[in-house]
């Protein structure tokens, strides 16, 4: 029998004001799979990522997406979050007044839902996943992303991926402006996420991060499309070389 | 008949229910001198009392309307409906069993019983006019404390009151604390003795059950040198088509030392026109707080302030207000640096949404003969949508150079990302906009006993429900 996949992209078209983004995607994951995606800026990247989220601001002109056999589309965000999606922002939105420690339990008990842990339980996988992202107690009594630096931003996102479990995570260049100690942390706490049941979409715009998580797919993207797939070697080209080659080759 | 008409209004304001009127003496409705007469007689009060109150109530009748706050709505109070006096029960109690019962019931619904055991070092009920209920906790009674209810109080410490009643808020003050002292009932009397430290609070819980209804409490705290308390009140009424009136007076003198923390969250029905003059009289090293929540009623106008009248004395006034649709919220806070190193801190918060309006009016000054006074203002508004509005009348009289003053503003509106970002996390979209309103009102929440800060973020999720789309 065939794998069922986590995530199935078929010629998905979005606009925002109606300028074309994402112009055909077709993309699938299957359990235990990591696909990067690369590109130049505005090639659409975050586009997918925001739209497989259920970000208001895009409309889907064509093209279906299927989650865990689930008509995506049709799920409001937090269905979503629910159902297993998870999205690390690019730049994640600070609420003054609501605690870290707090925000995090309802979280938990809203994404997790009859499987979430108890008090004394979330304590432990709390204080184990804050533990492997060297995340301070203090932490929590913080408000959500309220004055945090960009690399504490970056690391609260990853621990709310342990957290909160989901079978596909997106990771919206998560590895932007991180020094090496901090993207070593963060692709552990990527790692330690990853299992034969989940599946992962990273983009970046560096090969440094792979070096850490070993993808089995890598996509490059150009003006809304997926133009080249390949294994970790299309990566490590992409640094040495650029776009270009492939630009020139997609014309 | 009644209950159909309150139910129709009532909408998802949780305390709107009322109960049968069973009054034992109702005033006719309407103010004469003769009705404030008959107040003093029927409390049997003494002389003094009732000079004041016959001169406070010919400075009301001739004083004209403030020409600040919500002019439009003002004209609409319509005094001569409105009931002046009514006494619902025999007495005060001690025991809540003989409280009468529909009455009793009431205050289980409102969870007042429940709290008085957990977490309280006395309470007092008003129910209409007067207080049904009241207790203290006896090792306090023990230490000297006083916690009556006003008319009470001006029984048993005749002299206590004569000394200090009108001397924070003259009667003359404004048209509604003449209103007041000429009619008022009810209220807490509270006298703390040097060097007492009350550890839990004091609660007052005020509430009106008829129509048109005027309740007009008075309250007065002294705190003794070296002494502190947490008063905290709360107050609800049911809704009617019709409107009620609560005009209290509040005054607060801190003495030398002292610490007087001053709690309220207002949650009246929006048929209730919320008029209160709030001061504080601050004297040497003594510190007072007004931690003042404006959620309920149709229109509020209330300036806590505070009076530092002695040096090194320190005033902190956090509010927050909630303006829904046909609210007016014109809430603010008053400091008078009279003294040298006396200290300030303004903190106030508002949110209006539905068309309702949330207005600041603050005052500071700063007296001439004040040296190196400090003085922070903040005052942030959060729109929720277009319809609503927010304005912030702020003044500032700095008479002395060395003081040292701060004063920032801010109007926000919740953006899309930010509601996505929760939403992402699993939450619906009202309760992504309770989490946001919320930690917008955490810095005064954090400031109220748990219990009550967990009963106010319930009542902004409420507010927040179908509040899009």
């Amino acid at each position: 029998m065939a794998v069922e996949p986590i995530i199935r992209i078929r010629d998905l078209h979005v606009s925002i004001e109606d300028t074309e983004i994402l112009r055909g995607v077709n993309l699938e994951i299957l359990p235990g799979e990591i696909h990067a995606l690369m590109g130049r800026n505005g090639s659409g990247k975050s586009t997918l990522a925001n739209v497989l989220m259920g970000h208001p601001a895009y409309s889907i002109t064509a093209g279906t997406v299927e989650f865990l056999g689930e008509d995506l589309l049709e799920m409001e965000p937090w269905e979503r979050a629910r159902a297993g999606v998870f999205l690390s922002f690019q730049y994640p939105q600070a609420v003054p007044g609501l605690q870290v420690g707090n925000f995090l339990r309802k979280s938990v008990q809203a994404i997790r839902g009859e499987n979430a842990p108890g008090a004394r339980d979330f304590r432990k996988e709390l204080n184990a996943a804050m533990a492997a992202l060297d995340v301070d107690k203090k932490f929590l009594g913080r408000y959500v992303n309220d004055g945090f630096s960009g690399g504490e931003k970056k690391r609260f996102e990853i621990l709310q991926l342990l957290l909160n479990k989901p079978r596909l995570a997106v990771l919206d260049e998560t590895d932007s402006g991180l020094d090496i100690d901090a993207l070593h942390t963060v692709a552990k706490g990527i790692n330690a996420s990853t299992t034969d049941e989940s599946g992962c979409l990273i983009i970046t715009h560096y090969q440094r991060i792979l070096d850490h998580v070993k993808p089995t797919h890598v996509h490059i993207m150009i003006d809304g499309l997926l133009v080249k797939t390949g294994g970790p070697e299309l990566a490590m080209k992409v640094e040495e070389d650029g776009y270009e080659w492939i630009e020139t080759a997609a014309v | 008949m009644e209950n159909v008409e309150a139910r129709d209004v009532v909408g998802d304001y949780k305390y709107g229910f009322h109960d049968p009127v069973n009054a034992t003496i109702r005033f006719d409705n309407g103010l004469s001198e003769q009705v404030v007469r008959d107040i003093s007689a029927l409390k049997d009060e003494p002389e003094w009392m009732t000079d004041l109150r016959v001169k406070a109530y010919r400075h009301y009748a001739d004083r004209p309307m403030p020409t600040w706050g919500n002019m439009r709505m003002l004209e609409q109070i319509d005094f001569d409906s409105i009931c002046y006096f009514l006494r619902s029960s025999k007495g005060t109690e001690s025991d809540w069993e003989d409280v009468p019962e529909d009455i009793r019931n009431t205050f289980d619904r409102l969870g007042i019983p429940e709290a008085e055991k957990k977490w309280l070092s006395g309470v007092t009920a008003q129910y209409e006019s007067e207080v049904v209920y009241h207790s203290i906790r006896e090792d306090l009674e023990k230490q000297g404390v006083i916690f009556l209810d006003m008319d009470t109080g001006l029984k048993e410490y005749p002299d206590l009151v004569k000394k200090w009643f009108c001397t924070v808020v003259p009667y003359a003050d404004n048209k509604f604390s003449a209103l007041n002292t000429a009619v008022w009932s009810g209220g807490s009397f509270i006298y703390v003795p040097k060097g007492v430290h009350v550890e839990m609070p004091v609660q007052a819980y005020f509430r009106i059950n008829a129509k048109n209804m005027g309740q007009f409490e008075r309250t007065l705290i002294i705190a003794d040198e070296g002494s502190s308390i947490h008063y905290v009140e709360g107050c609800t009424a049911p809704t009617y088509s019709t409107d009620s009136l609560h005009s209290a007076v509040v005054e607060l003198i801190a003495l030398p030392g002292s610490h007087i923390r001053y709690s309220t969250v207002q949650n009246w029905s929006t048929n209730v026109y919320n008029l209160v003059t709030k001061r504080a009289i601050a004297h040497t090293n003594s510190k007072v707080e007004w931690v003042d929540g404006n959620i309920g009623s149709k229109l509020t106008m209330k300036y806590p302030s505070v009076i530092l009248k002695g040096e090194g004395a320190h005033a902190e006034i956090i509010s927050v207000a909630y303006s829904g649709k046909g609210q007016h919220q014109d809430a603010g806070a008053k400091i008078h640096h009279l003294a040298s190193n006396t200290t300030s801190k303004i903190l106030s918060k508002s949110i209006s949404k539905d068309g309702g309006r949330g207005s600041y009016r603050g005052m500071v000054q700063v007296a001439k003969k004040a040296e190196n006074c400090k003085v922070n203002v903040v005052c942030d508004a959060l729109i929720l949508d277009e319809h609503s509005r927010s304005d912030t009348y702020p003044t500032m009289e700095v008479a002395n150079s060395t003081a040292h003053c701060e004063h920032e503003a801010s109007v926000s509106k919740i953006s899309d990302d930010q509601v996505f970002y929760l939403m992402s996390r699993g939450h619906s979209e009202d309760q992504a906009l309770a989490m946001i309103v919320n930690g917008f009102f955490e810095p005064f929440t954090r400031e109220l006993p748990m219990e009550y800060a967990v009963e106010l973020n319930k009542l902004m999720a409420l507010e927040m429900e179908g509040s899009i789309g």
